[in-house]
């Protein structure tokens, strides 16, 4: 019974308000067939195919890294109750707001009605105070997802939780177990006092900068001319190299499952068990490092859809991003799941365990990384004896070659549209990685910075930070869709969008435009599109979607992943296909959170009625 | 010596003011006009007022142990900002004081500088009487390649006078926490104000080296050493009242902002 089963687990939840941080709110629902064995239980059958879950949104004081946090909860704990469909059901989740503010939900990477969304102001109103919202889709997809608030910066505040959906039938690798690992960052600050620093202050939070201590480090190991012009080079151009997140340690507790590494959230393995862990980046403004010192792990999923299997060592994690990973441990012992910030400002980890209550090994840290001259666009071969740091191993491997039609410009840019009476003949093969383009003249106003030289695909290379040393690191090129898309198919259009930043200022937009003076991109119902996004800014954004998959051109052809959310480099051009299919108002976003929050936002439009003006047009 | 802002001056600044205030006000209309029923709310810069207190210098050796602050102020977007600035001193020993007060109108032009322009009012007083004057301002405040923070700007008195004013400033961090700033202000005047003790030419120095301890990023004590120098004509006229030309002195003081 499907009530029976939400209210169950509704109780469980209920009970552990206090001891948010345990993982599996909804452990109750799973019990029902293996104790041991939560997440392998499949759900019992529901009535009518209908499952339905009861959500009320609150402020709640909880413990957090060993003090009392104020958080937005759902259900009373960080992060919310898990909620488990199955592929084919319709889910029916009621959501109470008890805030003294607007809330909403938005089912992270869920195909569904727009109505459905989430985003207050395009999909729906939002949730008022005192009111109950009723969200009703069909489910019909499988894989690992997550929700969120879309309103302001609840986020921050630990208003989100685990979405996994069981497939139909089972397919894919086999394993035993599974765990939902949901790595987050949690604030003792008001987030609103975050984002206010940060317009005041943007390296408010970074204590990793370079210092004279580091200039006397540099001149002994690389000289003193090298050391110098490193300096002047950066300094030239007003751009810090040690400015990788925005938010840092400084303020930030990273949580796993809600936890901190020193009172670690842990779970359970048998000797030999294939584990199945299911990676969800639920924070507000953190990339992390995931490894498991001494195991390789297997990715097997990556936004919820199957992906050819690839056996790697650490996998980075952006922003509202999911993996799927399988893991064999070789014995007893307890293994840390080990997950650094990206700038190395702080970590989070916990513990795969045979036994309770052993800690694993925690391993050392790593030193911050730098920026290199590839994240501005800059010539590569013509710069390499400029910085010493640079990641030589990132670059120039394994980057299959691009055809040669795609040697044409990639786009006017006159709002960066390709429609203009183009014809579908100029676009180079669906699939295939886009050319190194040289920036052209428009530099986006003074909400940006700077302008790349040029940018390239940098879909081979692992990031900043990473590669350099023995360890494998998973690159979006070696995905591979498990199956190919039968829906595959080659462009007519090409939108191109930069992703843009003023650091200095604080003001992150598309194009240079803030949401707020911008016009929605349209997408007409049906087209087959190629969007291209070109990133103009120093640091990595991870940029998402609703409503639609985008299909990422890794060289794959038509087994080219699918994704939700894709993490674009700085001075990056990466391409995404995709089929506009689902009319509607929808949200396209940078999910840092405060670049979110101060801009980097757009309203797409997939109209059924041909557009008299396809493509879009932004505000002067 | 004058006593008192003529009134016209008084009457003009306060029509600027309004003026600032009313476009800004008409901007933030527009913007609400444009945005559709159903959109999420904010996702733009915002409105913001910052406060920052550069310097807050107590010199405990000089003789009239003097008080001494760079105050600025901000409110606006990430583009056109409403600016107030505030740099003077106090003599805690005795009752001298100088001020200078701007309200600026400020557009960010390129993505690293603001140009401003407004009304500025200096006033100084000693235990023999006190001057002021009053004019307008156009400035330029941003980072140059380089990472130094400058504000050059130019100041044209009621009374013809044209004067130009350059603050440049640069933080080096030591630690993560301990920055040293060089800082310089300098004028440099077109003709002589016998009032105000301004020289042509060159007329006025300050360098300061401060070393602060950012215990936040807003709470930063310093100490550090000040030279403040007085050239040319403006030397005599400080030797005519009895003031000293150079003078170096130790400071310690506060970095705020909020």
């Amino acid at each position: 019974m499907s009530l029976t089963l939400s209210r169950r687990g509704f109780l469980g939840a209920a009970a552990l308000v206090g001891s948010a941080a345990l993982p599996h709110p909804l452990r109750g629902a799973a019990l029902e067939s293996n104790p041991l064995d939560p997440g392998l239980a499949s759900l019992a059958r529901v009535p009518n195919g209908r499952r339905e879950y009861d959500l009320t949104i609150a402020e709640t004081t909880l413990r957090i890294d060993g003090r009392n946090a104020r958080a937005t909860t759902i259900n009373g704990t960080v992060p919310g109750p898990m909620l488990r469909f199955r592929e084919g059901e319709e889910a029916v989740i009621r959501v109470r707001n008890t805030l003294c503010e607007d809330t909403s939900i938005h089912w992270h990477g869920i195909l569904l009605p727009p109505e459905m969304d989430g985003v207050p102001g395009l999909s729906f109103p939002g949730i008022r105070p005192g009111e109950t919202f009723e969200y009703r889709f069909h489910v019909k997809q499988a894989g690992t997802y997550w929700y969120h608030s879309h309103s302001g910066l609840q986020e921050q505040l630990g208003h989100y939780g685990a979405l996994i959906i069981e497939p139909a039938e089972r397919t894919g690798p086999a394993y035993d177990r599974e765990h939902v690992v949901i790595l987050s960052d949690w604030t003792f600050e008001d987030p609103y006092r975050v984002l206010s620093r940060l317009k005041k202050q943007p390296d408010a939070y970074n204590y990793q900068r370079r210092t004279v201590a580091d200039f006397f480090r540099d001149v002994s190991r690389d000289g003193f001319s090298a050391a110098i012009n490193d300096r002047v080079m950066w300094a030239g151009m007003r751009m810090n190299p040690t400015d990788i997140a925005d938010v840092t340690g400084a303020t930030y507790s990273y949580l796993l499952n809600g936890r901190v590494a020193e009172e670690p959230w842990a779970g359970q393995f048998a000797s030999g068990e294939r584990v199945l862990l299911r990676l969800i980046n639920a924070g507000a403004g953190s990339y992390f490092d995931v490894r498991i010192p001494g195991v390789s792990m297997t990715v097997v999923q990556v936004s919820g859809q199957p992906v050819e299997p690839v056996e790697t060592d650490e996998v980075r994690i952006a922003l509202a991003e999911t993996y799927d990973v399988i893991v064999q441990l070789p014995d007893s012992r307890s293994y840390a799941l080990y997950a650094e910030a990206m700038d190395r400002s702080g970590f989070t980890a916990g513990t795969l365990a045979a036994r309770e209550g052993v800690l694993a090994e925690l391993p050392p840290r790593r030193r911050r990384p730098l920026l290199t001259m590839a994240d501005m666009g800059m010539d590569h071969s013509a710069m390499t004896g400029m910085d010493g740091e640079m990641d030589h191993a990132a670059m120039g491997h394994d980057m299959p070659p691009s055809t040669p039609a795609a040697a044409t410009p990639a786009a006017e840019h006159a709002g960066h549209d390709m429609s203009g009476g183009a014809p579908a003949m100029a676009l180079r093969a669906a699939g295939t990685l886009p050319p190194e383009t040289p920036h052209d003249s428009e530099t986006h106003g003074v909400g940006n910075a700077m302008v790349p030289m040029s940018t390239k695909s940098r879909l081979a290379e692992p990031g900043t930070g990473l590669g350099g040393d023995s360890r494998r690191v998973l690159t979006y090129s070696q995905l591979r869709a498990a199956e190919p898309w039968s829906t595959f198919r080659e462009p007519t259009r090409e939108i191109e969008l930069h992703l843009t930043g003023n650091m200095d200022r604080f003001t992150w937009a598309i194009d240079g435009i803030p949401f707020e003076r911008a016009t929605p991109i349209e997408f007409a119902y049906g087209e087959r599109l190629r969007l291209t996004m070109v990133n103009d800014s120093m640091m990595n954004h991870p940029m998402h979607l609703h409503g639609m998959w985008m299909e990422l051109e890794n060289g794959q052809g038509n087994h080219s992943p699918r994704v939700h959310t894709i993490n674009v480099k700085p001075a990056e051009r990466v391409s995404l296909l995709i089929n506009a299919d689902a009319p509607g108002r929808w949200a396209f976003h940078c999910h840092v959170l405060y670049h979110m929050e101060v801009g980097m936002f757009r309203e797409v439009v997939v109209s059924k009625m041909p557009s008299a003006h396809a493509g879009h047009h932004d505000a002067e | 010596m004058r006593n008192s802002l003529p009134s016209r001056f008084r009457g003009a600044a306060t029509v600027i003011t309004m003026l600032l205030l009313a476009s800004g006000a008409r901007l933030a209309a527009q913007t609400t006009d444009t945005v559709p029923q159903m959109r999420p709310h904010g996702m733009g810069w915002g409105r913001e007022t910052f406060v920052l207190a550069e310097v807050l210098d107590y010199s405990p050796a000089v003789a009239d142990r003097s008080v001494d602050y760079d105050l600025v102020a901000w409110s606006g977007g990430a583009v056109n900002r409403l600016w107030l600035k505030v740099d003077g001193g106090v003599a805690t020993r005795g009752r001298a004081t100088h001020g200078e007060y701007q309200l600026l109108y400020g557009r960010l032009v390129t993505p690293w500088w603001d140009a401003q322009f407004g009304a500025r009012v200096d006033q100084k007083s000693s235990g023999g009487g006190s001057a002021s004057r009053v004019g307008g301002v156009v400035g330029l405040q941003g980072l140059a390649p380089g990472w130094f923070e400058l504000e050059p700007s130019l100041f044209v008195t009621s009374g013809g006078n044209v004067s130009f004013d350059l603050t440049a400033s640069y933080d080096l961090f030591l630690t993560q926490r301990i920055v040293l700033q060089p800082r310089l202000e300098s004028t440099l005047a077109l003709r002589d104000e016998s009032d105000f003790g301004v020289g042509r030419g060159l007329s006025s120095t300050s360098f300061g080296l401060r070393t602060r301890f950012e215990f936040r990023r807003e709470f930063a004590p310093y100490v550090g050493v000040v030279w403040d120098r007085t050239y040319g004509r403006t030397a005599e006229f400080a030797n005519l009242s009895g003031e000293s030309t150079s003078e170096a002195r130790v400071v310690a003081g506060l970095r705020l902002w909020r």
